[in-house]
């Protein structure tokens, strides 16, 4: 009976102390911001301010495809009263050029696997290009 | 009162670590040391309980016999509710764990009319059936944050969890679910007078805490967002031994309220009834094989007595026995 219970509790020392021995080195995201699209803007300024879209990019994101695809409203108006056209291909993608090095490295840092490449079309990259 | 103070506590525990991660700026404390001391206290008291259930005497067989025992060949046996054999045992164990047989077969008694009248209640397994499993899902969908590179499991269950794609973070059902589960059992506890005349803080306060930690997850994950990748980041070094709160990033005050609360729970775990994940494995009434009709089982307790019969006594009394005149069998 004594068996049983050493195996139990090598089982629940092994269990519990699994993200100690598998968490693994920690390399953290850089997401690169240097396009030529955005190397080309005078104000290097997105929609949003940075710490907004930096939380709320997913939101916003899915405001804008209700908005295109279920309202057919195709214009963005930010908190600067500045306009936008509604589109994550045209609009998004073409600064943000680089979805490697922009998108997937904080997305797969932190586990998320966004739905978005589901319906578009990913931009081709080669490697070694940003 | 019960209620209510269980229910301050939780309140008191939030407003600690919001003080203290917020204004107070304690952030190493609320984000390196109090993980650590509540993990380490977790790990040792759960030990200690294990080893203290694993000491005590289990000196008889006493399953609980839920069918026929195994008889003739021609009688029929109940294998899982009756088991006689280690791998009837296992298999016992199995649905007891995953699916919670014992609970499936809950009852319920009323008197209608004049009769009373015995039925099967479900409500309780449906309630806690929801719970657990939300609650494990959810804890191992954690482990995106944990680990690097995030492993398959883990996408595969958020994509499982994620399925209806609502809104973006999408919902994951098992938040949902672990917090309605939650509610619905402290209502069920709270409105059925015989449960609640039971119902002690020990009972709702983990109930509570619960609920609570996942709600600030919740908020955290749809409402107020806080900056993921450094949280990760903090998690990691944890996790790797090299702890540091990212200072660049301003991790949300939300973040150490909800770190803080799971903190409590690992700490109160091992010295709650919510030992009963380790205890389980420890009931003899589950885990032992009634197997009382085919092995001699003899109690280990039994040792050589020293026993004085009859016969004995009449011979060391006997001159006494019949100076005063009492009857004896051998002259």
């Amino acid at each position: 009976m004594k068996r049983y219970v050493y195996i139990g509790i090598v089982a629940f020392i092994v269990i519990v102390t699994y993200p100690f021995w598998s968490a693994g080195k920690a390399k953290k995201p850089e997401p690169k911001l240097d396009t030529p699209e955005i190397q080309k803007l005078v104000e290097k300024k997105c929609v949003e301010p940075k710490e907004f879209m930096k939380r709320e990019h997913m939101k916003l994101l899915n405001q804008w495809r209700d908005a295109a695809l279920r309202d057919g409203t195709r214009v963005y108006v930010n908190s600067e009263g500045k306009e936008f056209t509604v589109s994550l291909q045209n609009t998004c993608m073409k600064c943000h050029s680089n979805k490697k090095k922009f998108c997937d490295e904080c997305h797969n840092y932190a586990g998320v696997k966004p739905y978005c490449w589901d319906c578009h079309i990913a931009p081709k990259e080669e490697e070694g290009q940003i | 009162m019960r209620i209510i103070g269980s229910l301050l506590l939780v309140i008191v525990l939030l407003l600690i670590a919001y003080a203290g991660s917020g204004p107070a700026g304690l952030t190493p404390l609320f984000g390196i040391v109090i993980p650590y001391i509540a993990i380490g206290i977790f790990i040792l008291g759960f030990l200690w309980k294990l080893l203290k259930w694993a000491r005590s005497y289990v000196p008889f067989r006493i399953p609980t016999t839920g069918g026929q025992q195994r008889s003739f060949p021609w009688i029929k046996w109940s294998r899982l509710d009756n088991p006689a054999t280690g791998t009837g045992v296992i298999g016992r164990m199995v649905l007891e764990i995953f699916l919670m047989r014992s609970l499936f077969r809950n009852t319920r008694s009323e008197i209608v009319g004049t009769k009373l009248v015995h039925g099967s209640s479900k409500w309780l397994w449906i309630g806690a059936m929801a719970f657990h499993w939300a609650f494990f899902i959810v804890l191992i969908r954690h482990m995106r944050l944990f680990i690097e590179p995030v492993p398959g499991y883990v996408h595969f269950l958020e994509s499982l969890d994620g399925f209806f794609q609502i809104g973006h973070p999408r919902l994951m059902m098992t938040g949902v679910v672990l917090i309605g589960a939650g509610v619905y059992l402290f209502l069920r506890r709270w409105y059925i007078p015989q449960v609640r005349y039971i119902s002690l803080p020990a009972d709702y306060f983990p109930l509570f805490l619960i609920i609570a930690i996942a709600t600030t997850g919740v908020i955290m994950r749809y409402f107020t967002k806080t900056d993921i990748v450094a949280v990760k980041t903090l998690l990691l070094s944890l996790m790797t031994f090299s702890p540091q709160i990212p200072e660049k990033e301003k991790i949300d005050t939300i973040f150490y309220i909800h770190l803080f609360l799971v903190s409590a729970l690992l700490a109160y775990f091992p010295f709650s009834k919510l030992m009963h994940l380790g205890g389980i494995f420890m009931s003899p009434t589950r885990n032992m094989a009634n197997n009382l009709r085919v092995k001699r089982h003899v109690n280990p307790w039994d040792y050589p007595v020293k026993v004085h019969h009859y016969e004995e006594y009449e011979n060391e009394f006997r001159d006494k026995m019949k100076a005063s005149g009492i009857p004896v069998e051998k002259e």
